[in-house]
């Protein structure tokens, strides 16, 4: 195919923060209120970039975490090493101007009709689409069953906590802890594998629609355990967010 | 015009006083960021071979064990990636790409270096003997890393880092200097970073 | 160095095409398999964005920024449909 030079034509708009939450150690959810916002569809995400004194500017993509017919949200995770995460878990303020663009994202996506049962797989910060899945759901009055499995490294990290705890008619929320566990911990322990998705996934003969959002080694292995279990690879979604633990400049969300 | 984010500062800060050894428009880091245009590639130490070709001829290949039983020499450098970031004071162990082409009675004017992966990357002969290039498998005190090219990568110090290709594999010698990887999607045939020749054309 | 995939550069191509691209069909040009964008391999620790195959590994696109234009060479696809 050709090659070709075109302008940019996706347009940055400097949003309002609205407010500030804290969800846990090292995440926050930031709530927007971008002056120019077309609406937004669960599972999509916005770029972000950033602007320093001296001209210098870092981008990065992060998850939506809220449903269409909610303010725009994102949920950030502060990296070690990080150049843009640190800012916005840290210096960030309410009042303050971000500059983004989006809604971005075609494929990533879930709406109502798209049938189901729902399979969601979500590694770390990977459960912020999700959770916009989730919040769709049930603001759609959409009862199509669902599983959510989340992995996490400890209790502690697991973000959305008491909200994933209440109890919505129809979802299922199990946790796996690869780390460490709390006392009296009966979740399931260790990385995602074959083994455990047999037990907690949807058969596939219930004809289920995956999505699996997290490091990119994690969604690499649920993805191939699903297709394993008979899952068609076009049931499966798939967001790799790059490696764990590195600079942000490396996993961006 | 973006507003500027209030607070917000690139992750490195220049110290003062290094200026002279920075080229323009580049900033110190303090890491070794890692850049890749493929997936690390694993090639056992048995089945690498470096080789000097020329077209479909091979001039001279060595198996890793010859290789080590070349002469090496510890090289310092600072280097200078056409992202922006610049790392002074590197330490790397590796044998001269003058060495290995005077083994191989070499006649022509450039290089495609070729690595497994595919990447490619062109240079002037004139730029990589003399005692300004080298093929590196050692880093400060260890062996080369995969991440950062490993088991052997080219060393060109005096051009963008680019040049310096991770996991190369051979020299292929060539009448016309015909473009690499980077170079053939718009960045600069030559790469001096002195003179900011970054983008073809600057 | 992990990968990411078509999902991250969805901002990035609406400004190369003017349109939402991740769901957009490919097909490498060198194997044939065809796949959703997003699902693309795509290293961006480098001096431009590299997507390839997922299943071959070839190079289907690569996109480099200078300045506000982004040059996009489209050579390793075969073809490129959006939904």
């Amino acid at each position: 195919m050709a090659r070709t030079a075109v302008r940019g034509r996706l347009i940055w708009q400097a949003a309002p923060v609205a407010s500030i939450t804290r969800e846990t150690t090292s995440v926050v959810t930031i709530e927007l209120d971008p002056p120019h916002w077309p609406g937004h569809r669960a599972g999509q995400h916005l770029d972000v970039r950033l602007t320093a004194e001296d001209g210098y500017t870092a981008e990065r993509e992060y998850s939506i975490a809220s449903a269409p017919s909610e303010p725009v949200t994102i949920t950030v995770e502060r990296l070690e090493d990080g150049e843009v995460s640190p800012y916005l878990t840290g210096e960030l303020r309410p009042g303050d101007l971000l500059e983004l663009r989006g809604p971005v994202g075609g494929y990533f996506v879930w709406e109502p009709g798209d049938g189901g049962p729902l399979m969601l797989l979500a590694g770390g910060s990977g459960i912020v689409p999700l959770r916009s899945i989730l919040r769709h759901r049930l603001r759609t009055g959409s009862g199509v069953p669902t599983r959510l499995l989340y992995s996490s490294r400890r209790w502690e990290d697991v973000i959305y906590r008491d909200e994933l705890g209440q109890d919505h008619d129809g979802v299922q929320v199990g946790y796996t802890l690869t780390r460490n566990q709390p006392a009296g911990w009966t979740g399931h322990t260790g990385r995602i594998d074959s083994a455990l998705l047999a037990e907690v996934a949807w058969p596939a003969e219930a004809n289920p629609l995956a999505y699996i959002c997290g490091p990119t080694s994690f969604v690499e292995t649920a993805a191939a355990a699903l297709v394993e279990l008979g899952y068609p690879p076009e049931r499966v979604k798939t967001e790799r967010f790059g490696g764990t633990g590195g600079t942000d400049g490396r996993s961006g969300r | 015009m973006s507003p500027v984010s209030r607070g917000f500062r690139r992750l490195y800060r220049d110290p003062a006083g290094q200026d002279s050894r920075l080229p323009p428009g580049q900033h110190l880091t303090e890491g070794f960021p890692v850049l890749s245009a493929g997936p690390t590639p694993h090639t056992p130490l048995e089945e690498w071979t470096f080789s000097i070709t020329q077209g479909s001829q091979t001039r001279k290949s060595w198996t890793w064990q010859e290789f080590q039983a070349l002469p090496a020499e510890t090289i310092t450098a600072d280097i200078h990636c056409v992202t922006r970031w610049s790392k002074l004071g590197t330490q790397w162990r590796g044998v001269s790409v003058g060495t290995l082409l005077g083994k191989a009675e070499y006649d022509a004017p450039y290089v495609m270096a070729f690595c497994d992966g595919g990447y490619t990357t062109n240079l002037p002969i004139e730029d990589i003997t003399g005692g300004r290039a080298w093929v590196a498998f050692g880093y400060d005190d260890g062996p080369l890393e995969a991440e950062h090219g490993g088991p052997a990568r080219l060393l060109v110090p005096h051009l963008y880092f680019w040049k310096s290709a991770k996991w190369v594999r051979g020299l292929d010698l060539r009448d016309t200097d015909e473009p690499g990887f980077w170079e053939s999607y718009g960045y600069h045939i030559y790469g001096d970073p002195w003179r900011e020749q970054r983008y073809a054309g600057d | 160095m992990d990968a990411v995939d078509g999902n991250a550069i969805g901002g990035m191509l609406i400004e190369v095409f003017g349109a939402e691209m991740t769901a957009a069909s490919s097909t490498c040009g060198t194997c044939g398999a065809s796949r959703p964008v997003a699902e693309l391999v795509v290293f961006r620790q480098a001096p431009g964005t590299v997507v390839r195959c997922r299943t071959c590994g070839s190079v289907l696109m690569v996109l480099v920024r200078r300045m506000d234009v982004i040059s996009v060479d489209l050579s390793g696809l075969a073809d490129l449909s959006p939904q």
